[in-house]
């Protein structure tokens, strides 16, 4: 039954087959794993300081003390992602140096630096009022971008995230709050459980 | 005497062929089932990506596999879209943890000719 025999892997020596096997089962074992290591728990976390943060946020007097509001809560949530995502990493025996992990926050960072540079700028024209849509349009970029090297669902978040940033653009910034709850902390919320359920926590 | 060394290597060839898994055996089935055992549940769509293979190709190897036991397909939908997950068994585990241990062994036998 010549169509049941496994193929010919050439005519490398039985050990420089095993090495080169168990170095492809490492590497993929590895990018696997790395492509499953956006934390769905964190993400989670992420969400629920954004449900505060919006409340508190509206409440706010003047444009400053929102943006002020809204900068602390990026400062933590970035803070739970980073030390979630590390633990994460590290139960799975992953370096984020390297291989997707790295791609990934390589792919994230430039949007995110971009929108701390706009938001910069936006403060000091004294306009916030498109902070919103460009928060979320930024944040759902790099999470669209850095999801190329993850699992399917962080691509959809991204792409959510985008949509409602689209909508953020072109509703009044009275619904500013609400929609950056919705993205920040519902789609999180959502995103990470399904992350969490399906790809190790 | 390198006529000899391939002979002789063709030999140990045969026998590493003939005592392996021939299921995992081949590049393909070896990454998916590597990439399950990494990756916990994978979609289609992520084993594709992660494989740089075609639909068609990882369709035939996962099915092969499937049919062993090694690996579980779920499908379902997604938001009205069909999903298929595929998910590494203990039987899968178990031949993947079979087919380390050989590679090991041919390493180990390697280092005590040299």
């Amino acid at each position: 039954m010549i169509q049941d025999l496994p193929p010919m892997r050439g005519p490398e020596p039985p050990e420089v087959q095993a090495t080169n096997d168990l170095r492809s089962i490492r590497e993929m074992m590895a990018r696997s794993a790395s492509f499953t290591a956006v934390p769905g728990w964190g993400m989670v976390a992420m969400g629920l300081t954004a449900l505060p943060a919006a409340l508190l946020a509206a409440a706010q007097p003047t444009p400053d003390q929102w943006l002020a509001v809204w900068l602390l809560d990026a400062v933590l949530a970035t803070s739970i992602g980073v030390v979630t995502l590390v633990r994460k990493a590290g139960r799975r025996g992953l370096s984020l140096a390297s291989g997707p992990g790295r791609r990934y926050i390589l792919s994230l960072a430039p949007p995110m630096v971009a929108g701390l540079l706009l938001t910069g700028a936006l403060w000091r024209a004294e306009d916030l009022s498109l902070l919103p849509g460009l928060w979320l349009l930024l944040y759902g970029t790099g999470t669209v971008t850095g999801g190329a090297y993850s699992v399917s669902p962080v691509r959809i978040l991204g792409l959510s995230f985008m949509a409602l940033g689209a909508i953020a653009i072109l509703v009044p910034m009275s619904w500013g709050n609400v929609l950056l709850c919705a993205g920040f902390g519902g789609l999180h919320t959502i995103f990470g459980v399904i992350i969490a359920k399906y790809y190790g926590g | 005497m390198v006529d000899k060394r391939r002979t002789h290597s063709r030999r140990h060839a045969t026998v590493l062929q003939m005592t392996l898994d021939p299921l995992i055996h081949s590049r393909m089935r070896l990454a998916i089932v590597s990439a399950l055992a990494g990756g916990q549940v994978l979609s289609f769509g992520d084993l594709k990506r992660l494989l740089g293979t075609t639909d068609g190709n990882l369709s035939v190897h996962a099915r092969k596999l499937e049919r062993a036991g090694y690996i579980t397909c779920h499908k379902g939908f997604q938001a009205r879209t069909p999903k298929t997950e595929y998910r590494l068994t203990e039987t899968g585990r178990g031949a993947l943890e079979a087919y380390i241990d050989h590679m090991d062994r041919i390493l180990e036998v390697a280092r005590k000719k040299a």
